[in-house]
């Protein structure tokens, strides 16, 4: 190899890169999805090779649905405050009690919710474009997902009608209205962001790491015990050493027994794994389609 | 249920996977697109199966689906068909990409279907490809679909080419077929600009000389198709010539606490073509200034050099105006300058386009408007001979069109730099993606003017 030589983390980065600072060159008002999760946390960063030295030139938006890991919003708030960076934060609870959000009778889940949620934030401080830290390795909808993602003015994604996507060129032209979601880390895999936040020496939620919970076992897969949706009388409840894998909601997140105490031991434990990251997501699971409908109803 | 080709009980031992987590390695993009029945579905599925890319849960979904639907048969469609209409139909709608790695490579797979809106799903999946697979069944030999597939391959100005003879099991592993395949090939392969062609004899279904090598086929000396995939030379596949840096984005910070921020003055943008180095001579575009790089600026710290496709920031030494759309460039390998431009075009929209008609031209960081002044002819996609004058160009046509732009474009032949030399154009009004465009080499260079710009 030569000197002038990109390695597949230096050729994703530049990719990511390039798209940021086109969503800054194109729209007026984007804003950066940021949950606190791994896949956002190397947003940040893409972020900050992106426009530093300047300031941030984008706020960070969060819907908090209330069923949120503890863990996780106390290092979305801290980080968000190391960088400076304006953090906007609107919750499921707010828009329910407001009537922008309604609950189907006897829906625990915040899952659905979170739609309204987020495209009532989009018309509140009238963002054009939202940065999402999706990736198309993640789930079989996302797959043919584009970096510029089109939402027609009721936030919808409509699969058929994408705006083809060649060499470098991302078509972000808007009518009022419509608005566009951007996905810098599309060519991503699990395994990269790991061996990114790795390079990059980046801090990561605790839960992702090997601690001893309290876990209920409930359709298939062992879910952290809690208040929300506590332990029926039959259920199983057992103490474990876990990790999450990927973060969703405290209902719904799978645990997964792990020793991996470390980055480095995240990434062997992953390039050993034998399921997908999906795998441990009950949101996902509700259907085959079950992404692909939240995707087209507005979701990220 | 017949026994599967990929069953779980044999999902290799991920070593090599564990492996690769520890190295940095290089990626590769390919694109793969034929029909349902060339087994390309298969081959990506081998590939993926082979390279412990495929998940327990994704096999067991796909054996559930083919207990359910399949009459038995695991479908691996279904890996890539996710998409709701695209199962109720049994179509694939668009590109879908995958990934998986092995110790020496990773890969960004662009899997395109063939039957529909084929020419429009090829462009997209491979514009961005290094290298391009063309499967051939071994009963049927060059077909229609092989030549336009190659013909694409060819005017895309993908690098490398692999042509994998599938289903090699169904001719008795005959060299003599091989070879003749080769051969129709190697007919009208000298029509067209292809630098490096692979011809590998496969059995996707049963794995023969895609991961490892073949015992039916001791005639072969040649690589594996995945040994070929990761060791093929793809360093040179960037434009290293001419510095171009389209400018994305003026990075100005507002009230930096930083003194030394005060005067900082940023051209942001990913590099499209060339080497910069600090302290070298550069030209501004449009405008035609001539000033020196102060430093180029990173994240990570200041570099001395910096090269196709980095994401950096320039900082110049002279008060220069700059801003996104702008070009600025290297001392050799001038780009072209004009506001009158020929390209081929390959069209994407259902509404064809017909001469006269305005659009928006996006190339590079830049967008300006632009009319189709005419249509010179529409290329035949299996031969790449040009047809007479076409009224109009239909979605999927490809054809070579006169336009003129509102302002002056910089530009390179989309031969020399595929980053400089393509743009898109979009509609007015329903702001849809209508065309991919690949500019012809430019008939004027840039003009140098000032004294001190030595070419």
């Amino acid at each position: 190899m030569t000197s002038y030589h990109l390695d597949h983390l230096q050729y994703l980065e530049t990719e990511a890169i390039h798209v940021m600072r086109e969503v800054a060159g194109e729209f007026e008002r984007p804003a950066l999805l940021f949950s606190g999760g791994k896949d956002s946390i190397c947003l940040l960063r893409l972020a900050e090779k992106a426009f530093r030295p300047s300031e941030l030139p984008l706020p960070l938006l969060n819907v908090d649905t209330g069923h949120h890991f503890p863990e996780l919003n106390t290092f979305r708030d801290a980080r968000a405050k190391e960088l400076g960076a304006k953090l906007i934060v609107r919750r499921v609870e707010d828009a329910i009690a407001s009537g922008i959000a309604t609950p189907a009778p006897g829906e625990v889940s915040r899952n659905r919710l979170q739609i309204p949620t987020l495209l009532a934030a989009i018309e509140e401080f009238r963002f054009d474009c939202c940065i999402g830290g999706a990736r198309r390795d993640e789930e079989k909808a996302r797959a043919k997902e584009r970096f510029f993602s089109f939402r027609d003015s009721f936030g919808q994604w409509d699969p058929k009608n994408q705006r083809p996507e060649i060499w470098n060129l991302y078509n972000g032209r808007l009518n009022p209205g419509e608005n566009m979601r951007a996905f810098p880390l599309s060519n991503w895999t699990e395994q990269d962001v790991w061996e990114y936040i790795r390079r990059e020496e980046l801090a990561v939620p605790s839960i992702y790491f090997s601690h001893r919970r309290s876990c209920v076992r409930r359709h298939g897969q062992w879910l952290p015990v809690n208040d929300i949706v506590p332990p029926k009388p039959k259920e199983e409840v057992r103490d474990l050493v876990v990790r999450v894998r990927t973060i969703g909601d405290i209902i719904s997140t799978g645990l997964v027994e792990s020793p991996a105490e470390t980055v480095d031991d995240i990434i062997l434990e992953i390039a050993a794994a034998r399921v997908t990251e999906r795998g441990s997501r009950a949101d996902d699971k509700s259907s085959e389609a079950a992404m692909e409908d939240r995707k087209k109803a507005g979701y990220f | 249920m017949s026994a599967s080709p990929f069953p779980i009980s044999d999902l290799r031992t991920p070593i090599s996977a564990a492996q690769s987590a520890t190295l940095p390695v290089d990626i590769l993009r390919f694109n793969t697109c034929g029909s349902v029945d060339d087994g390309k579905s298969t081959l990506i599925g081998r590939l993926l199966y082979d390279s412990k890319s495929l998940m327990e849960d994704q096999l067991e979904a796909l054996e559930r689906s083919a207990d359910i639907t399949g009459g038995g048969q695991v479908n691996l469609a279904n890996l890539t068909d996710g998409l709701r209409a695209e199962r109720e139909q049994g179509i694939t709608i668009d590109v879908a990409y995958r990934y998986f790695a092995t110790p020496r490579r990773k890969f960004i797979i662009a899997d395109t279907p063939g039957h529909i809106q084929y020419t429009r799903n090829m462009v997209t999946g491979a514009s961005a490809a290094n290298l391009s697979i063309v499967l051939v069944d071994a009963r049927q030999g060059v077909i229609e679909q092989s030549r336009r597939h190659t013909c694409l391959a060819s005017l895309l100005r993908i690098p490398h080419l692999v042509v994998a003879v599938n289903k090699m099991d169904l001719v008795g592993w005959s060299e003599e077929r091989f070879n003749e395949i080769r051969a129709q090939f190697e007919e009208f392969l000298p029509r067209l600009d292809i630098k490096d062609v692979k011809f590998i004899p496969i059995s996707a279904l049963q794995g023969d000389n895609v991961v490892d090598a073949s015992a039916h086929t001791p005639w072969y000396a040649g690589p594996t198709l995945l040994h070929h995939l990761e060791t093929v030379h793809i360093g040179s596949d960037w434009n290293l010539n001419g510095f171009r840096l389209p400018v994305q984005w003026v990075n100005r910070p507002n009230n930096p606490t930083d003194p030394k921020l005060h005067d900082f003055r940023g051209f942001s943008g990913q590099i499209a073509g060339g080497i910069v180095r600090q302290g070298q001579k550069v030209m501004v575009l449009p405008g035609g200034q001539i000033t020196t790089v102060k430093e180029i600026w990173t994240y990570d710290g200041p570099v001395a050099e910096a090269f196709c496709p980095q994401s950096v920031t320039l900082q110049l030494d002279s008060d220069v105006d700059v801003s996104r759309g702008n070009m600025i460039i290297g001392q050799s390998h001038l780009p072209g300058s004009s506001s009158e431009l020929l390209a081929n075009v390959c069209w994407m929209h259902q509404k064809p386009l017909t001469p006269g008609k305005k659009y928006w031209l996006k190339h590079t960081t830049n967008s300006v408007q632009a009319a189709v002044i005419a249509i010179n002819h529409r290329l035949d996609i299996s031969t790449l001979e040009p047809q007479p004058t076409p009224p109009e160009l239909a979605l999927n046509d490809i054809g070579e069109i006169r336009l003129r732009t509102a302002s002056p474009l910089f530009f390179d032949g989309y031969e020399t730099n595929r980053l400089t030399g393509s743009f898109i154009l979009i509609e007015q009004g329903t702001h849809a993606t209508v065309a991919a465009g690949m500019l012809l080499p430019p008939r004027e260079v840039v003009r140098a003017d000032a004294d001190d710009f030595v070419i």
